[in-house]
């Protein structure tokens, strides 16, 4: 364990020690549900009011506007789905403008949204995932009822100029009685960008627990104002309707925690990761034949590359020998259906697709450690071209 | 409902003086596919098997299908020796049951029951066409037949005949060694062969770090899906290193070739293996003309380096029959999972379809082919899957 480096954060991340320790009081001492009438219950919906509180600080949105999921995914799904079931817009389905690079949670939604009538359109994307606002502009239709774009790719890591579709979206409102819904998938986004919801104009916006150093089985949905949106889920009243299902504190706990550290410490993280990144890309120069796919304004913590003639597969499993987890720029090379719509998306060629490794970094890590990956690196891919070539 | 189940084995009673090894056999691996499920006595007769259950005859009834060298079985009703009593259960054993016509056909080997054989048939037969007016009477060709017997302790019917795997009973042969590669072909072969009594055996070539682990696992599964079949319901899998041949290989100056020379690899290994463990035979899913290295000339440079009998139980079949098989075994879903194996990784541009003797003799006279061979040998893993 101890001499494990893990580079694989965009994935999932280890969670944090004081967020453990946060959540330890409310599996078996304070293990109340906030439904229940007695004081057990009414602890737990203490803690509930509080998580909402302070994670509406950290936000800047208002408590009212926050609803707690069991992942990103289903915040994802609540968000798009939630509208295309509003009675109206079930009855008469519009158009969606996205990007092809978002997330499978959001692109598999509107894929089974296209098979109930609504019609998507997708904006064209860079050779490092960058997109125009401007061109959001020539889409725009009569019947644009969403814009759905996330914050930081998953993959690359470019980041989304989300303030300036923001205010693009709210300009094209202003003559609107059906207003543009902006949603933003900001799961990799929290912690690595300042987000002011008030201020941002965005409609919806989804995060997620276990990126961020949370545990798993926490995810979070922004919603503007009062809830337009419809269930997917028809139970008791909890999250007023629109999720119910009895709360998970202990998640919900340690994801207040966790977006409460990643918040506070963003900016030297930043910098660090800043740092960290730079290292890592010096570093790499020394190898010959490597390209990187990132933008170069990107997310600090996520890193995209390919090493020529060499797998990303194999590469990953080298590593691995080594305590070296990184992931694979496309899941599986042999089979079609691996390839990553990320890096396809972008136009890469398929062999840098299948070559393509993805680093992603923690404030945790230190420049010793990244100088032994750097290190592993070189001896790792020099070692598998001798053997293939 | 039915309190007993009848259980078939056409071909092993054809078996002359071998007879009794057999059905001994048989019965112990029936008795050893019920572990675990409740049920009561298993006896013997008259060339037939007979299971009493415990009202759970349809969990019995799965368990004995993937039982080989049952031909069928059917699930049996009792009732008391009167005939009222078994006209109501000539309705219960017929009903749900999709039929036209149907006829019945009743045995007295007892014969203190008052009526004869046909005075029954035309019994039933009328109380029949009375209660279920769909149905008409054919007696040369019925959908349905209505087997009556009647017996000292009670009258047994039954209708429904459920097909079973047929076969020989499992470990009735000898054991064969299958190179097991994780594909959706080798599973098949290994299922074909237990259907012919061999107590199979995997041997799986792992070529970490350029596979990962999870393509072990996903053979580990493959085997553990094979074991009910097998004999004692346990499969054996042996998984040998095939990376310093896959270094040796990418190294080596005929990259057209290094399919044709990966599989004389396995081919050397597993005969060895072979024979260190007493197997008679090897076992391969090739399929002819399917891939590179399953054309004729291919198989015949890949044989050529040992004399134990290579078994290819799928030589002759389609993909699609290959994968229908695959399906009902149950390693379909398992053996398309995404994961690569060594012949996955190391596919060059154009392999070789028609390899010679001459070049791979060639191209391995620059390899240290034995010590290789050796090396995988010495570091082979062995695990059991299923029961124990």
């Amino acid at each position: 364990m101890q001499n494990e480096i893990y580079l694989d954060n965009s994935a999932t991340t280890a969670v944090a020690e004081e967020v453990v320790q946060a959540m330890e009081p409310y599996w078996s001492i304070q293990y109340g549900n906030p439904s229940s009438p007695h004081l057990r219950g009414i602890a737990a919906e203490k803690t509930m009011q509080s998580c909402r509180r302070q994670l509406a600080e950290l936000l800047e949105a208002d408590p009212s506007e926050l609803y707690f999921t069991s992942s990103g995914t289903e915040a994802n799904n609540l968000a798009l789905q939630g509208i295309a079931r509003i009675p109206f817009l079930a009855r008469n389905p519009g158009h969606i403008i996205t990007t092809p690079l978002e997330h499978p949670s959001v692109l598999n939604v509107l894929k089974y949204l296209e098979t109930l009538g609504w019609e998507i359109s997708f904006l064209t994307v860079g050779s490092r995932g960058e997109i125009d606002p401007q061109e959001m502009k020539t889409l725009f239709r009569n019947e644009t009822k969403l814009v759905s774009i996330m914050f930081v790719n998953n993959e690359i890591g470019t980041i989304a100029p989300i303030q300036e579709l923001a205010e693009l979206i709210q300009a094209e409102n202003k003559d609107r009685h059906q207003k543009i819904l902006f949603h933003v998938d900001a799961v990799q986004a929290l912690g690595y960008i300042p987000l002011s919801l008030q201020s941002l104009g965005v409609d919806l916006m989804t995060f997620s627990g276990h990126k961020i150093f949370g545990p798993k089985g926490a995810g979070l949905l922004y919603q503007r104002g009062k809830n337009r949106l419809k269930p997917l889920l028809f139970g008791g009243n909890q999250e007023k309707g629109l999720r119910p299902g009895t709360e998970n504190i202990p998640a919900i706990v340690g994801f207040t925690k966790a977006a409460q550290l990643v918040t506070e410490n963003r900016e030297a993280n930043v910098k660090h990761l800043q740092q960290l990144r730079r290292q890592l890309l010096e570093g790499i120069k020394d190898i010959k034949d490597y390209s990187i796919h990132n933008h170069p304004n990107g997310a600090p913590h996520i890193l995209n590359m390919s090493f020529k003639g060499v797998r990303g597969e194999v590469l990953v499993h080298f590593l691995e020998q080594k305590r070296i987890f990184v992931a694979m720029g496309a899941a599986c090379s042999s089979r079609r259906r691996g390839m990553s719509h990320v890096l396809e998306g972008i136009g890469l060629p398929a062999d840098e697709i299948l070559g393509a490794i993805r680093i992603s970094l923690s404030p945790e890590l230190t420049p010793n450690q990244i100088h032994y990956v750097i290190y592993s690196l070189k001896e790792t891919v020099e070692e598998i071209r001798n053997i293939y070539m | 409902m039915y309190p007993i189940i009848l259980v078939r084995y056409g071909e092993l009673s054809l078996k002359g003086r071998n007879r009794k090894f057999f059905e001994d056999l048989l019965l112990k691996n029936i008795r050893s596919s019920l572990d675990g499920i409740p049920h009561g006595r298993i006896g013997k007769t008259f060339g037939r098997v007979y299971i009493r259950t415990e009202s759970n005859w349809e969990q019995i009834s799965r368990r004995l299908q993937r039982v080989f060298g049952i031909v069928s079985v059917s699930p049996v009703l009792k009732k008391e020796l009167d005939l009222e009593q078994i006209k109501k259960g000539a309705i219960q054993v017929i009903q749900g049951q999709e039929a036209q016509t149907f006829k019945v056909e009743t045995r007295r080997p007892y014969k203190g029951f008052p009526l004869i054989s046909p005075e029954i048939n035309s019994a039933l037969g009328a109380h029949i066409l009375n209660a279920c007016p769909q149905l008409r009477v054919d007696v040369h060709k019925p959908d349905l037949v209505l087997n009556v017997e009647i017996r000292r302790e009670g009258a047994f019917l039954y209708s429904r005949v459920i097909p079973c795997l047929g076969g020989l009973p499992a470990g009735s042969s000898g054991k064969g060694l299958l190179l097991l590669s994780g594909g959706i072909d080798s599973p098949v072969a290994a299922f074909l062969s237990m259907k012919r009594g061999v107590n199979v055996e995997g041997l799986h070539f792992h070529s970490y770090p350029f596979t990962s682990e999870r393509s072990k696992e996903k053979v580990i599964e493959l085997a553990r899906q094979l074991s009910p079949y097998n004999t004692e319901g346990v499969f054996r899998l042996w998984i040998a290193s095939f990376t310093e041949i896959q270094r040796a290989l990418q190294q080596n100056r005929y990259p057209s070739l290094s399919i044709t020379l990966m599989r004389r690899f396995m081919m050397r290994i597993g005969a060895a293996l072979a024979a260190k463990e007493q197997s008679y035979a090897l076992i391969t899913g090739d399929s002819l003309g399917q891939v590179a290295s399953q054309t004729m000339e291919s198989i015949y440079v890949i044989n050529a380096v040992t004399t134990t009998p290579v078994y290819r139980p799928l030589i002759g079949l389609d993909k699609q029959e290959i994968i229908d098989l695959a399906v009902q075994i149950g390693t379909y879903e398992t053996s398309i999972l995404p994961y690569e194996d060594c012949c996955t990784v190391f596919i060059p541009k154009n392999p070789a379809t028609r390899p010679t003797l001459e070049q791979v003799f060639q191209a391995e006279r620059e390899l240290d082919v034995e010590g290789l061979v050796q090396e995988s040998l010495a570091g082979i893993e062995v695990f059991e899957l299923g029961k124990k």
